[in-house]
């Protein structure tokens, strides 16, 4: 039981920092929080790399949730013009949702690709057992072949 | 082996291979340096106050003329302390290099300046870090090297030591300076 508070609390802890980040700043209506909290959250931290700018604290964290709350509440931008102005200085590595390009075509696709290719080979080597199992059962012996092997069994044990 | 098999192994051998060089080419990879999404962009367009001169402000117009360096620094960046002698020397050999002074107190960074002497050619003041912004910084020291036209033809993150300047910016500079 007291493992169990314990990680409540920790687990709370960790959902905190996002939640203040928000709670600088105004809304008129929960549903411009709620944009601004997903846009905040799919944007990258490009100082702390792997946190996105809702959780971190770096100095550019900061402007750039300034800069989004600017654009999206004063200027009335919407959500792509906001990503684009930040690529436009910071790159494609702001976003944690990359654009899909001739770039990283190989990223957004190559796992299906990789997925098909598995299939097909899956395919191809069912289909190839089956056949070798067929072609047994298009051997097997016929009748008279039988009786010839009974025979030749039958001699072998005579003889000994 | 059969011809299938054969195939079946050299596919899977050639898959290790493709993921063993992903992994020597990512170790070998700092990923704290990221591509600059300015390279081979116009210089964005500023009118900023000049740190040193009282009343006088700068702007885009006023680098343009000759290849130079754009350093970003800051009084609080341990790294541009420790830079700081290199750029010395740089602008002693006769590099233009115009200093971009970052999120800092004016007061602090012309004592700075007093003291450790002033490598920079024009003295920006970003106190509120737009320059900044628009250049995509996200740490103090950067470095830009601009040609004459104000096009941003390299970005360095970090200290520019000897080594970086001989291996990196001291060749691109000097390529500039021949066109």
């Amino acid at each position: 039981m007291k493992t169990f508070l314990v990680s409540l609390l920790l687990s709370f802890a960790c959902v905190f920092p996002a939640a203040a980040a928000i709670d600088t700043y105004e809304f008129d209506t929960k549903a411009d929080q709620e944009r601004f909290r997903s846009l905040i959250e799919e944007l990258r931290c490009p100082k702390c790399q792997n946190q996105n700018i809702a959780d971190s604290d770096a100095e550019i964290s900061l402007d750039m949730r300034d800069l989004t709350y600017r654009m999206m509440i004063e200027d009335g931008k919407t959500n792509d013009e906001i990503v684009a102005y930040l690529v436009d200085r910071y790159g494609d590595f702001v976003r944690y949702k990359p654009p899909v390009d001739k770039r990283t075509f190989l990223l957004w696709y190559g796992p299906f690709a990789l997925l098909a290719l598995a299939l097909l080979i899956l395919v191809v080597v069912v289909a190839r057992r089956r056949k070798a199992v067929t072609a047994l059962g298009e051997n097997e012996l016929s009748a008279a072949e039988q009786q010839r092997i009974q025979q030749l069994i039958e001699q072998t044990r005579e003889n000994k | 082996m059969s011809k299938g098999r054969l195939i079946a192994v050299f596919a899977i051998l050639l898959g290790v291979a493709a993921f063993a060089g992903m992994a020597v080419y990512g170790l070998n990879n700092d990923p704290r340096e990221l591509p600059s999404a300015l390279i081979n962009k116009p210089f964005p367009e500023f009118k900023l106050n000049n740190l040193l001169v009282e009343g006088q402000t700068i702007s885009k117009q006023d680098l343009l003329g000759k290849p130079a360096l754009v350093n970003v620094w800051a009084t609080w960046c341990p790294t541009c302390r420790q830079e700081h002698d290199d750029l010395n020397k740089l602008a002693k050999q006769g590099v233009t290099i115009y200093g971009v002074n970052y999120k800092d107190e004016s007061a602090k960074a012309q004592r700075w300046l007093t003291e450790l002497l002033n490598p920079y050619a024009l003295n920006i003041s970003d106190p509120k870090g737009t320059l900044g912004f628009d250049l995509g910084v996200y740490g103090a020291p950067e470095t830009f090297l601009l040609d004459k036209q104000g096009v941003i033809r390299l970005k360095h993150v970090g200290e520019v030591n000897d080594r970086v300047w001989r291996e990196k910016i001291g060749p691109a500079y000097e390529e500039l300076l021949k066109q």
